[in-house]
């Protein structure tokens, strides 16, 4: 056990854990944040993703001992800004969500890209969202809904 | 309100909790005092249990055998021969023999390692092949056989004495895995007087409740079923869990607490059901100028180690053999074969898949061996209004695939495309269509006679609220937001004035399973039946509670014993074109354009439908390109992953252009047909014909890898 300190979703934490335990189980069981799923246990599909430091990661395949001093996002974090708002309304209208148990994972895969590339290209689209598999809608609807967010989220990225 | 166009989308009542975060899945339950079960295996494909060798197991934790099953120790279903734990013989890699109980899931893992199971080995059988080769000790019955199936229709031996040509080809295809992102899961909750109540991730929750109660031998008021936000099932979960569920009920009863199964994805891939392999033969009677006179077909079906429900799975096969051409001549003949494999399931088109692709490719070949133009072909034997059905039954309704061929040429650019890649095959592109059907709803007389649906409307004095109690589940189709928009249209209220709770046996009558693309078309019909009704009633001062009951439509006539008649109340239609370039040094595909034409009735909301058009296409391309999954020599999957067994990415496939035409179907609510299946049969056939225009190669055999292309590419030189 060692104490770890880092920033989640925007609050200062300080846990007693084994540092080699993954940052999913961190989430999940020590912190009770559900949003962040476990789909592979592997880091193949997504269902798990956070941001730390505000880039893209696989909760599922990070130690937690390496969020020391950083800063993690969850969907419980996200949820309450503005950007979310606006990705959560396209993905509504473009119908980019059917079982749901990607889509906490898609969201923040959105938002990493949008926070780098605020007008990204279909290409560099689906680039972003690689990482995360859907079973349910073949993509094309979530592509769309992140294009929508891009082009009305005026000034929000 | 619901504007006068039901088609028009709306907000899916369920988005928000989803994408915040909030929906709880069943691994994101939080019960005090919940003990976690782990499952212990056969690493023997066939043999009989000699000795297991347990760990002392700490205080706390448990063992759960076969002999904690209260009552019949075997699953529910039409034949009832898997265990829910084997006992003294096994007949898979993979089968549960035994349950780990206890509070650290960690622990459970360790105390896993140290069970020594000991085996008489019995030689397995292993492929469709070696079940039906007769070497074998059957696994099942005299003929090693779950079901057979034998009907002809018109003269089939008249048919070949008079052909000038016969053609006979093979086809085969693989396993193909559900892949839900959300593994199967279950808790189960002992309550007062030996109840229990089990929450989880399904399809089917009357299923789960009907096995519990054969299983725990108890009066069906001490099972309660409740279900759990689903993350994906395409079948998987219409089966499967009751299996799970039985695991965490006997260990719930056993130790009187909450306990979870909870599988994790290595388990989910590799021991539950998948599609069924199949092995598909097609004999065609021509006359000179190519025109069918007669075929013969032959279906075996790779059930694996238990029947489950591969019977029902054969009877989709056989009776959709003649995809959506006119034989009048016909004999099939079909079989679900056991082999020592994890027992085959319910996926998404339920043996359609299978024999639809080897139609259509059988087509290809019958016109390349005339050189006739496939598409011209395919069109001179499509079926029409009026025609009869592979088992003799009737295509009531206008059949409109001569407008979606049309529509799909246009979308696509077929017709030039299919010419200048035929007269340069240097540029190894290729460009393919499918055309194809699928009957909606259950097989035969399966909603008359044993599913027997009811559905239940209610509204409370003094409320303007209405709820539906039903018992189909949204597991992401969409179902909770298109039963609230029928109930909203016929009663013309908001849609936030119609209830749907998430189906609890103790609460909803049973509406039947959520498969066969049958909850809109015969579910969503009592909906808007009863939704009339209490419009009717609407004013009066009381409480008011429909009940509505199936009744089968009247023109529906089906002999089950003769496989005759109507297997299905309707159709729905597709017409799927994929586009490809091969690279002919490395063999690798690259999509460059699906579309897709579909005749689904009336679509209830036209987003969600086209959700499902796409998905299921990208399913159906998964399935033709790259979903590969193999076993061993001990029947083990090779695949147990998502990094071995791959689904498509954001980055497979290029996008799919999608068109729905606008049809009506009387006996659906508002005129809507089935949806979710259909949309995954044509890709799979359409991206085949394009391989083999891009490659100059016949496609026999589904997944179509690079492999298969190089080694069909080199046979050709």
């Amino acid at each position: 056990m060692s104490k770890i300190k880092f920033i989640l979703n925007g609050n200062a934490v300080e846990l007693d854990v084994v540092p080699t335990m993954r940052l999913l189980d961190v989430l999940r069981n020590n912190l009770g944040l559900t949003g962040p799923k476990e789909g592979c246990g592997e880091g193949e599909c997504g269902a798990c993703s956070v941001l730390v430091d505000h880039q893209l990661v696989n909760s599922c395949i990070m130690p937690a001992g390496n969020v020391a001093g950083h800063e993690v996002i969850t969907i419980e974090g996200f949820n309450k800004q503005s950007r979310y708002k606006k990705l959560a309304d396209t993905f509504a209208r473009a119908g980019a969500v059917q079982c749901g148990f990607c889509t906490p994972g898609m969201i923040l895969a959105a938002e990493a890209l949008l926070n780098e590339v605020p007008h990204p290209d279909e290409q560099q689209i689906r680039q972003a969202i690689s990482g995360n598999l859907c079973r349910c809608t073949g993509y094309s609807m979530i592509v769309k809904a992140i294009k929508m967010a891009a082009e009305e989220g005026g000034g929000l990225w | 309100m619901i504007a006068c166009d039901i088609g028009k989308p709306v907000r899916k009542v369920d988005n928000d909790i989803k994408l915040s975060g909030q929906a709880q899945y069943i691994a994101d339950f939080h019960v005090d005092g919940i003990l976690y079960a782990k499952t212990i295996r056969s690493s023997c494909p066939r043999g009989k249990i000699k000795k297991i060798d347990m760990p002392v197991l700490p205080n706390g934790y448990f063992a759960v055998t076969a002999d904690d099953i209260p009552g019949k120790n075997s699953i529910k279903f039409l034949i009832d021969d898997w265990p829910f734990l084997a006992k003294d013989k096994v007949n898979y890699f993979g089968e549960a023999i035994l349950l780990l109980v206890g509070p650290d899931r960690a622990k459970l893992l360790e105390l896993a390692d140290k069970v020594h199971i000991g085996y008489e080995k019995i030689p397995a059988i292993l492929t469709i092949e070696d079940a039906l080769s007769g070497n074998f000790v059957p696994i099942f019955g005299q003929n090693n056989k779950f079901a057979v199936y034998d009907y002809e229709k018109g003269n089939v031996d008249e048919a070949f004495s008079k052909a000038v040509k016969i053609i006979r080809e093979k086809y085969a295809t693989g396993y193909q895995k559900q892949a839900y992102l959300e593994n199967q899961g279950m808790i189960a909750v002992p309550e007062k007087d030996g109840k229990v109540s089990v929450y989880g991730s399904m399809q089917c929750p009357y299923y789960i409740k009907n096995a519990l109660v054969q299983a725990l031998a108890v009066d069906e008021k001490k099972v309660r079923i409740v279900q759990a936000f689903t993350g994906g099932g395409f079948g998987g979960k219409e089966d499967y869990p009751s299996l799970l569920a039985g695991h965490a009920a006997f260990a719930a009863l056993k130790t009187q607490h909450p306990v979870a199964v909870l599988y994790e994805r290595e388990e989910d891939t590799a021991y539950t059901t998948r599609r069924h392999p199949a092995e598909i033969t097609l004999e065609t009677a021509l006359d000179g100028e190519g025109r069918i006179l007669g075929m013969k077909a032959d279906i075996n079906l790779n059930g694996g180690a238990y029947a489950g429900i591969s019977e029902v799975v054969l009877q989709r096969s056989i009776y959709n053999i003649c995809g959506v051409y006119n034989i009048k001549n016909l004999r099939v003949t079909g079989a679900a074969v056991a082999t020592n494999t994890v027992p085959n399931g319910a996926f998404r088109g339920f043996g359609a898949p299978q024999v639809i692709f080897a139609i259509e490719m059988h087509m290809e070949s019958l016109a390349k061996a005339f050189s006739i133009d496939v598409l011209t072909y395919k069109k001179m034997h499509i079926v029409k209004q009026g025609d009869r059905t592979a088992t003799n039954g009737i295509f009531y309704d206008e059949v409109k695939l001569p407008a979606m061929i049309e529509k799909a040429q246009r979308m696509s650019g077929y017709t030039a495309k299919r010419k200048t890649y035929q007269a340069k095959p240097k540029l190894h592109k290729g460009i393919g269509m499918s055309l194809f059907l699928h009957g909606c709803g259950f097989t035969g007389s399966g909603e008359r006679d044993i599913i027997k649906a009811q559905l239940k409307l209610c509204k409370q004095k003094n409320s303007s609220k209405v709820e539906i109690f039903a018992a189909n589940v949204d597991m992401g189709q969409g179902l909770q937001t298109s039963f609230r928009k029928i109930a909203a249209k016929a009663l013309e209220i908001p849609i936030t004035d119609v209830l749907f709770a998430y189906p609890d046996t103790e609460r909803v009558p049973d509406s039947g399973p959520t498969v066969a693309s049958r909850s809109i078309m015969i579910v969503g019909k009592l909906l808007q039946k009863a939704a009339e009704k209490l419009k009717k009633r609407w004013q009066e001062d009381n409480d008011i509670e429909i009940i509505q009951n199936y009744e089968a439509p009247q023109r529906i006539k089906w002999m089950g014993e003769k496989s005759e008649g109507d297997a299905y109340p309707a159709y729905s239609w597709g017409v799927n074109v994929v586009e490809v370039k091969v690279d002919p040094l490395t063999y690798e595909v690259s999509v460059l354009g699906t579309w897709s034409v579909f005749d689904v009735g009336q679509a209830i909301d036209e987003r969600i439908v086209e959700g499902q058009a796409q998905g299921g296409i990208f399913q159906g391309l998964g399935y033709a390109a790259m979903e590969v999954m193999t076993n061993d020599d001990n029947g083990r999957s090779r695949q147990n992953n998502l990094t071995n067994y791959t689904i498509p990415t954001s980055m497979d496939f290029a996008p799919v252009e999608n068109h729905l035409l606008k049809t009506y179907y009387e006996d659906g609510p508002f005129g809507a047909k089935g949806v979710g299946e259909l949309t995954l049969l044509g890709a799979a056939p359409a991206y085949a014909s394009a391989v083999a225009q891009a490659m100059n190669i016949h496609v026999a055999k589904l997944p179509v890898t690079p492999e298969y292309i190089m080694r069909e590419a080199e046979q050709n030189e």
